[in-house]
């Protein structure tokens, strides 16, 4: 089985390092993965997107034209992605800065607010780890456990930032079981 | 140490520390300028130096000093760099140096663009340099494949005294995938003791050692092409590799396919079995030397129809396929290099389209 997210935001939303923190608690898991950004000349205009890949055997092919799931932080992103998921997908909306749905029935819209919610954990800049964390509880694609131990270990460094990840982490897990 | 997440460009920095290699001389170019800024922070930790030359030009002839010194070096560029370093590479192969080339390839020709590619096949493998030189050229198709083949190319580059490429594309250097380092330094360098011009004093021999690429005398030039002839001939011999994928199965097309393109050519192969569609996929990891015999083999299978080469170029590979394949049957081409690396389903449709023609 092979499973592939996409990330996609705008520059700062800290898109490359949710997923790179996904892509890290996969490997602890002992999956097989890839992380894939985008660096063409669409980063230079502010859209960011990153695509991670999870598979129980080698991953062939890197390009990834319908992803199985979707975050999506910012209104174009969804726009953008929402038709390319597959049928069965979850697709996660960032509900503070985007007020529409994916407009799909095959698919399910895990609407979180994930920027309030940052706020309320202590920093903005947690969006990104509300929306992660609210998208593995409810997908059941890395285990929450190792998705913690993977923040811990990302942020070992910076305890002020990790406390408040860490935070976050709850928020959206909440959200997600809510 | 265990499997730990790399993007390929720091993955190919610290490979090459592993390896004993602690002077990089680079310029920075996207998509491969990670292993500039991860070498800056990296080479200083164990003693090393990293140096930002003045241009890719200036890069190329540091590399020869350090190299005919007989130091362990090396540089990586993407494809506009590695023109400017062209000059440079003829003269260090003319003066039989062990130097280790990344090119992280990007789309050409001119600027091009600064997705991934596989249009400098040719450059780097047919020359790009002037005269008769060759480069032996490894192409990896992942993280852990290309940290494996920085590893290996400096002694491979020491063995012949001649530089070795690594040939990658975009997306090689900026994705990530888990890769595993030995746990020891390979730090035990060949004895250069005969051709280094590392000090007399230091050798003791009393000979001296003479670095040069001109040879004005027609007699001492043709022995000097002939000598370097005889080491391309060794590496035809010795160094040929590639991997084999589905190719013992009564296959009706063989994929010839390397580097990145060569892993979506493995999930299409994977599908088109899915749907009853035997396909076989021959990966070339060495493309100088090429490895002629595997594919005219591979090609020569009774089920076998057709050839397809399928690389993000217009038709470059396809010549060696051609060459390997010596119209024993017939040889197609398909590739994409505006930067949008094909999907698997146009793959698996450039396939279907042979198999319907018949072709």
């Amino acid at each position: 089985m092979q499973s592939e997210v996409k990330f996609a935001g705008f520059g700062g939303q800290g898109i490359l390092l949710s997923a790179k923190i996904l892509a890290h608690a996969a490997l602890d898991e002992g999956h097989e993965v890839v992380w894939i950004p985008s660096y063409g000349p669409e980063m230079r205009g502010g859209t960011a997107y990153c695509t991670v890949v999870i598979g129980d055997r080698p991953i062939g092919s890197p390009i990834i034209k319908n992803p199985m799931h979707l975050i999506a932080m910012n209104r174009p992103s969804l726009e953008k992605f929402a038709p390319t998921v597959r049928p069965g997908g979850i697709i996660l909306i960032n509900a503070n800065l985007i007020p529409i749905g994916s407009g799909r029935d095959d698919v399910t819209d895990l609407v979180v607010p994930v920027n309030d919610l940052a706020a309320t954990a202590g920093n903005l800049r947690a969006a990104n780890l509300v929306a992660l964390a609210a998208f593995v509880a409810r997908s059941g694609i890395v285990a929450f456990e190792t998705l913690r131990h993977c923040v811990a270990e990302e942020f070992a460094g910076k305890p002020g930032a990790l406390a408040v990840n860490l935070v976050a982490l709850e928020k959206g897990r909440e959200a997600a079981e809510g | 140490m265990g499997k730990i997440l790399m993007k390929g460009n720091e993955a190919i920095g610290e490979a090459a520390i592993r390896a004993g290699c602690l002077n990089y001389f680079a310029y920075p170019i996207t998509p491969q300028s990670e292993v500039a800024e991860y070498l800056a922070k990296r080479m200083p930790e164990v003693g090393g130096v990293f140096l930002q030359g003045e241009s890719e030009v200036a890069v190329g002839y540091m590399l020869f000093g350090a190299a005919g010194a007989g130091e362990r070096v090396f540089t990586t560029s993407s494809s506009p760099g590695i023109s400017l370093m062209s000059e440079a590479i003829s003269y260090i192969a003319a003066a039989q140096l062990p130097v280790v080339f990344v090119n992280i390839m990007r789309g050409g020709p001119g600027l091009g663009g600064i997705l991934p590619s596989q249009g400098d096949y040719f450059q780097a493998t047919k020359g790009g340099g002037h005269g008769d030189y060759r480069l032996l050229v490894l192409a990896p198709a992942s993280v852990q494949e290309t940290a494996e083949m920085v590893m290996m190319a400096f002694p491979l580059a020491e063995k012949y005294r001649n530089p070795v490429m690594i040939l990658g594309d975009g997306l090689i250097g900026q994705m990530m995938e888990p890769v595993e380092f030995p746990d020891h330094l390979r730090t035990a360098p060949s004895d250069k003791s005969s051709w280094a011009t590392s000090g007399m004093a230091t050798r003791g021999s009393g000979r001296r050692n003479l670095v040069k690429s001109l040879f004005l005398d027609p007699d001492a030039l043709n022995n000097q092409n002939l000598l370097l002839k005889s080491k391309y001939d060794r590496m035809r011999c010795e160094e040929v590799r590639y991997e084999a994928y589905n190719l013992d199965g009564d296959y009706q097309v063989l994929i010839v396919s390397y580097g990145t393109m060569s892993r979506v050519c493995r999930t299409a192969v994977d599908n088109l079995k899915a749907q009853g569609m035997e396909v076989g996929l021959l990966r070339p990891q060495t493309l100088f030397p090429f490895p002629l015999e595997a594919v005219r083999t591979a090609a020569g299978r009774p089920s076998c129809k057709s050839v397809i080469s399928i690389e993000m170029s217009m038709g470059q590979m396809v010549e060696d396929v051609e060459r390997a394949v010596c119209g024993i049957r017939p040889v197609h081409w398909y590739g994409k290099c505006g930067g949008d690396v094909p999907t698997p389903e146009e793959v698996m449709e450039a396939v279907r389209d042979l198999m319907a023609d018949g072709r």
